[in-house]
C-alpha cells in the first residue's frame, strides 16, 4: 500500500517545493519507488527545482479530466532511477481539481508507487485542501518566525479536521515539523525562535532542522534537489530528515553555530 | 455508488426527517433599540461563533399583548450575521404575523414530563433540579483558527491552546496547559463562571462579557503563570494567581 505525504505549511515561501524536491529524492535515492506531484496549479515550480520543466508535455490536470493517461503526464527523473514528478497545470487554476479526480489520480498511482508526495500549494484554500485530504503522513514545513508558526498551527488544525482521516474517523495523520532556514547564530543573538519554541507552540514530532545554507537558493537556480548536494549542510540535514521519515533515529545536527575559525574572526565570516 | 432499493434511479430527492440543536433567542419584551443593541454586544463577544447562526426566536416570555415586528427583527439579525430561521410559541396572532414575515412556527413547548424521568422513582420528585450536563474535555492541542464551544457546561482541555484559537463555555474553562488563545467563559451572562489555566498567555480572558486583553494582561506578573480569573462583584475580571504557596 502506497503512503501519501503531503508536504505543507499554510505560508508561502518556506521551503515546501524544497522539501517536497528533497524528500521524494531521498526516497527514491533508498530504492522506494516515489512520485513527487505539485499541487499548486497554476503556479508551478516543481519542475523547476527538478529540472524537467522542458519535458512537460500532460500534466496534473489533464490526467484528472482524462486528457492523457498517467503514464503520458508522468515525468521520469533523469538522476535518480525510482523517482517519478507529475507536474502541476500551469495555464489552469485550482479549481480545476477535484476530490474525485485527484482521488482517481491517487488510487492509480498507489497500485506502482510505495510514496507519494504532495506538494501543497500556500494557503488554506483549495488546492491546499486537496493535497492534504488523502494523507497518512504530514510534512509540516515551518520557519523559525512567528507568523510561520501560526500558520502552520493552523494547518495542523486543518489536517485534524478536514482530512479523509479526520472525517472518516480513521487513525489521524501521523505529523512531522520540518523547520527549515534555520540559523543558530541568529537563535542565539535572540533574533530568531529556536527549536524548543517552535516546538512549544506546535507539539508535533520534530522530523528534521535544515540550516540556513546557500546550497538551497544554488540547487534551486541549477534544478537540483539540495539532499543530491550531499557536501551541504542543508542536503545532510534534509538526509537525516528522510532517514527519521523511514523510522531510523538520527541525531539532530546543525542547531548550533559552527565556531568560527581564528581568521574568520580577524577577517569576518 | 450503490443506492437503497427505495430510492429510484430518476428520484432527485428524499424526504428524511431529521433532529437539529438550534439556538435560540428567548424574547422577554422588544423594542427594535434594545434588541438591536443587545444582540450586537452579544455577537461581538464571539463574532465567529454567530457567523451565520440559524436560530429560532422564542416568544414563550413575551406578553401576548405585545406586537414584535418581525420583519425588523429578520433585519436586525441578518445584519449581524444571525440567521432567524422560525419561532416558537407566541400568541395566534404574533405566529400569524411571524409567518407572513416569514418565519414558520416550530410548535410550541407544552411542558410535559418526559417518560423517562417518569418512569425513575426519584427520592424527590417534585424537585426540578437541573440535570448535571458534563463538561466537555478536549485532550488534543486547539489550534489556531479553532473553535471549541462547550453548550450548558464547562470546558477542560488538557493541551495547549493555539494563539488564533477561541474556547467557548457557558460555564468554566480549564485549561491544564499554556493558554495562548482566547478564552470566554459564561458566555450566556453566567457572571460566576471562572477561567483557570496552567500558563497565561492568553490573547483575551473574557467572563460574561467583561474581558482583557493580552496587552492588560502582558505586564501583569501572572503573566506565563498558573492564575485563574473571575468577576468581582459581578463586573470586574480578576486575576489570581492558582499556586498554594
Amino acid at each position: 500500500m502506497a503512503k501519501i505525504i503531503v508536504v505543507t505549511s499554510g505560508k508561502g515561501g518556506v521551503g515546501k517545493t524544497t522539501s517536497s524536491a528533497a524528500i521524494g529524492t531521498g526516497l527514491a535515492l533508498r530504492g522506494h519507488k516515489t512520485v513527487v506531484i505539485d499541487f499548486d496549479v497554476g503556479l508551478r515550480n516543481l519542475d523547476l527545482i527538478m529540472n524537467c520543466e522542458r519535458r512537460v508535455v500532460y500534466d496534473f490536470i489533464n490526467v484528472v479530466n482524462n486528457e492523457a493517461t498517467l503514464n503520458q503526464a508522468l515525468i521520469k527523473d533523469k538522476r535518480v532511477e525510482t523517482l517519478y514528478i507529475l507536474p502541476a497545470s500551469q495555464t489552469r487554476d485550482k479549481d480545476a481539481l477535484t476530490r474525485e479526480g485527484v482521488e482517481k489520480v491517487l488510487i492509480e498511482l498507489a497500485e506502482t508507487f510505495e510514496y507519494i508526495v504532495c506538494d501543497s500549494p500556500a494557503g488554506i484554500e483549495k488546492g491546499a485542501l486537496m493535497a492534504l485530504y488523502f494523507a497518512d503522513e504530514a510534512v509540516v514545513v515551518t520557519n523559525p518566525e512567528v507568523s510561520s508558526v501560526r500558520d502552520s498551527d493552523r494547518i495542523i488544525g486543518i489536517l485534524h479536521s478536514k482530512s479523509r482521516r479526520a472525517e472518516t474517523g480513521q487513525e489521524p495523520i501521523k505529523e512531522h515539523l520540518l523547520l527549515t532556514r534555520y540559523d543558530p547564530e541568529r537563535v542565539e543573538l535572540g533574533e530568531m525562535l529556536g527549536v524548543k519554541d517552535v516546538q512549544d507552540i506546535l507539539a508535533i514530532p520534530l522530523l528534521g532542522v535544515i540550516p540556513e545554507s546557500e546550497a538551497v537558493l544554488k540547487c534551486s537556480n541549477q534544478g537540483i534537489p539540495v539532499i543530491l548536494e550531499s557536501q551541504s549542510d542543508a542536503g545532510q540535514a534534509y538526509e537525516d530528515a528522510v532517514s527519521r521519515l523511514l523510522g531510523d533515529e538520527r541525531p539532530m545536527r546543525f542547531l548550533t553555530a559552527p565556531k568560527k575559525g581564528f581568521f574568520k574572526r580577524m577577517f569576518g565570516g | 455508488m450503490s443506492s437503497p432499493a427505495t430510492s429510484k434511479a430518476s428520484d432527485c430527492f428524499r424526504l428524511k426527517g431529521s433532529m437539529f440543536t438550534l439556538s435560540m433567542i428567548e424574547l422577554i419584551h422588544y423594542s427594535a433599540i434594545e434588541f438591536s443593541n443587545q444582540l450586537s454586544r452579544t455577537v461581538n463577544q464571539a463574532p465567529r461563533f454567530f457567523q451565520q447562526m440559524p436560530v429560532v426566536i422564542s416568544l414563550e416570555h413575551l406578553a401576548d399583548d405585545s406586537t414584535p415586528d418581525f420583519k425588523e427583527i429578520i433585519e436586525i439579525c441578518r445584519s449581524l450575521k444571525v440567521n432567524p430561521v422560525g419561532i416558537r410559541g407566541g400568541s395566534d396572532a404574533m405566529v400569524e404575523n411571524a409567518f407572513t414575515a416569514g418565519l414558520p412556527s416550530m410548535g410550541s413547548v407544552t411542558p410535559s414530563p418526559s417518560p423517562q424521568r417518569a418512569q425513575t422513582s426519584s427520592p424527590q420528585p417534585a424537585a426540578v433540579e437541573p440535570s448535571l450536563v458534563p463538561a466537555r474535555i478536549i485532550d488534543r492541542p486547539v489550534r489556531s483558527g479553532q473553535q471549541i464551544y462547550a453548550r450548558n457546561t464547562s470546558l477542560i482541555v488538557l493541551a495547549p491552546v493555539s494563539a488564533g484559537a477561541e474556547l467557548l463555555a457557558d460555564g468554566d474553562i480549564h485549561v491544564y496547559a499554556p493558554l495562548r488563545g482566547r478564552a470566554l467563559a459564561g458566555i450566556n451572562g453566567n457572571t460566576q463562571a471562572r477561567i483557570f489555566c496552567n500558563a497565561l498567555e492568553a490573547e483575551l480572558l473574557s467572563i460574561a462579557g467583561q474581558y482583557k486583553l493580552s496587552e492588560d494582561l502582558q505586564h501583569s506578573e501572572l503573566w506565563k503563570q498558573s492564575v485563574q480569573a473571575m468577576l468581582e462583584d459581578e463586573s470586574k475580571l480578576q486575576l489570581s494567581p492558582l499556586s498554594l504557596s
